[in-house]
């Protein structure tokens, strides 16, 4: 019989070193004896957050967690959950670039999220307040991921709280990105309800917000 | 060397040699904060080359650091090459969307000429009026985004990943590409009066790329490229790790390497011992929030841990200081660093980290 818990190392391997082939042969066994939400539960969320985990500890490097989190989406979006059906619709979920054109973190939260299951809306990259604002209160987005690299687009994050409050959507911020790693009061100055450390978190925050939602 | 009459050059060529010299060298690599005390805008504080060089003189007679910073911003060798620049009231001109949407298009790239190019002659022209002001008194600094490091901008971080774990054959031939410009921008900027070049190369930091795939990549880019720069070069990786790859980097040719706000500073003064001088790690995103007396702390700690012995530069762990970052947090650092740095450092023995 196999175990999800002991293909965890073999399937971690495989990302990492970017076989995809083997890494779909280790999905395949499984989804013959799991049902399919478990496997990517139990083994690809708790891969992609060891991995995570790596990168936070300066152990795992970031082109390496693109790499993970690209070939997990690649293989959930077309072998896992090649449809809609079965994805997780709610909470709704939005991410955006505010205003940078940095694009690699808020790619990395959505090939991450796709992984586990979730089916997120991606407002893209360069995005102002304004259209980011327009965009979730039209959606009626429950959770709002906003990813940033300079400074000043992290400062902007307290600009889409407020008038988010103002106009009475409970929406919740998470956040993520450099400015955040390196000033860890940074996400509470802002408003967010969240920030995280690397991409992988997001699952483990979006289930935390998603029980406070209900 | 007279230790009381030294100027900024010497203090920096001094610990550059693994000696202390009078006190430790502050660098406040300032961007658009020139643009600040011209009363302009940031995209009219870099239309014109005069104004960054009027920018740079006041902000150095201000805070009394210890070098020229003639750098106006990473994207600035992405309009030499075509690309779009966006400006922004508040923060750095970032570079828009990658002119290179395909591996393909590699295929066709040309470098652009540093002769005709508009927005790089304006910055050999703040050089050449720098080095006239300033003579030997302090070092100029000219920077060059690295040929393994700028694809972020040419192309976008996660092609560009994709390019380099995918399609070798595309990687090296931008390289190839990458390195022929990188070297004349470098040179050019030592022709023009930079006593050495800060060589912006993040993407090779441990935090971005794992070592084994540095050493294939930007660890034999950066010994080619540097090896053919006709100066002085500091490799800076933009708070990125580097205590992993230290010994490496060392092999590049480069004199000095910026350690990040998320090392050991100690650690990585000491795994550099007699072979780089350290360059840092002041947190710069942190420093927006500082008090005076929190400023003065960092600053104590960062001498504490990477002065003693010369081979020390005090510095932000980025390359640039935030616009958001106050002129009292800045002059405190200033002040400290003058209150803190002089050699001797025997405050140090005493000092609990």
């Amino acid at each position: 019989m196999l175990d999800l818990k002991q293909s965890i190392p073999n399937f971690k391997t495989a990302i990492l070193s970017l076989d995809q082939i083997k890494a779909k042969k280790i999905l395949i066994d499984l989804s013959d004896s799991f049902p399919i939400n478990q496997v990517i539960d139990k083994l690809i969320v708790t891969v992609l957050e060891q991995i995570g985990e790596g990168w936070e500890q300066g152990n795992i490097a970031l082109s390496q967690v693109y790499m993970s989190g690209r070939i997990c989406k690649e293989l959930v979006d077309t072998f896992l959950l090649p449809s809609k059906q079965g994805r997780k619709h709610k909470p709704k979920i939005a991410l955006a670039v505010l205003e940078d054109y940095h694009l690699l973190g808020k790619r990395i939260v959505h090939c991450v999220l796709r992984a586990s299951g979730y089916d997120p809306i991606d407002y893209g990259h360069g995005i102002s307040v304004d259209e980011l604002l327009k965009q979730t209160q039209k959606e009626k987005i429950e959770i709002l991921l906003i990813s940033t690299l300079m400074l000043r687009s992290a400062l902007l994050v307290k600009k889409v709280k407020e008038e988010l409050s103002k106009a009475k959507f409970s929406t919740k911020i998470v956040v993520g990105g450099a400015p955040f790693l390196f000033d860890d009061q940074l996400w509470r100055e802002v408003g967010a309800d969240a920030m995280g450390r690397s991409a992988f978190e997001a699952v483990e925050i979006i289930k935390r917000l998603e029980g406070g939602l209900k | 060397m007279n230790k009381m009459n030294m100027t900024s050059l010497n203090r920096v060529l001094t610990t550059l040699q693994f000696k202390e010299p009078d006190r430790v060298p502050l660098f406040l690599l300032f961007t658009m904060h020139g643009a600040k005390e011209l009363g302009l805008s940031i995209k009219e504080y870099f239309s014109k080359a005069e104004n960054v060089v009027e920018g740079q003189m006041r902000l150095r007679a201000k805070y009394h650091h210890d070098c020229i910073y003639p750098f106006f911003y990473a994207a600035i060798e992405i309009e030499a090459w075509g690309g779009e620049v966006i400006f922004f009231e508040d923060g750095p001109p970032n570079s828009g969307i990658p002119f290179i949407s395909k591996p393909e298009d590699i295929k066709f790239l040309e470098p652009p000429r540093i002769a005709n190019s508009i927005p790089l002659q304006k910055v050999l022209k703040t050089i050449r009026l720098l080095k006239e002001k300033i003579g030997d008194d302090a070092p100029i600094i000219g920077v060059v985004i690295s040929p393994f490091s700028i694809p972020v901008m040419q192309m976008g971080y996660d092609k560009y990943i994709e390019l380099m774990y995918e399609n070798p054959e595309f990687f090296e031939r931008l390289m190839k590409i990458n390195e022929e410009f990188c070297v004349e921008w470098a040179n050019a900027q030592l022709e023009a009066g930079a006593t050495a070049i800060c060589y912006f190369d993040p993407v090779s930091s441990t935090t971005n790329t794992p070592r084994e795939l540095y050493l294939k990549t930007g660890f034999k880019v950066a010994k080619r490229t540097l090896a053919r720069i006709n100066g002085l070069t500091a490799t800076d990786l933009a708070s990125g790790r580097c205590l992993p790859i230290i010994q490496d980097i060392a092999k590049t040719g480069t004199g000095i390497i910026s350690a990040s706000s998320l090392e050991d500073l100690a650690e990585v003064k000491r795994a550099c011992h007699g072979k780089m001088s350290v360059l840092g790690a002041l947190n710069g995103i942190e420093m927006r929030r500082w008090s005076s007396k929190e400023a003065e702390t960092a600053v104590k700690h960062d001498i504490a841990a990477a002065g003693p012995g010369g081979g020390f530069i005090l510095c932000d762990n980025h390359g640039e200081i935030p616009w958001q970052v106050s002129e009292e947090t800045l002059m405190a650092i200033s002040e400290a660093v003058h209150k803190w740095g002089n050699y001797p450092l025997d405050w140090v023995k005493e000092y609990d980290r």
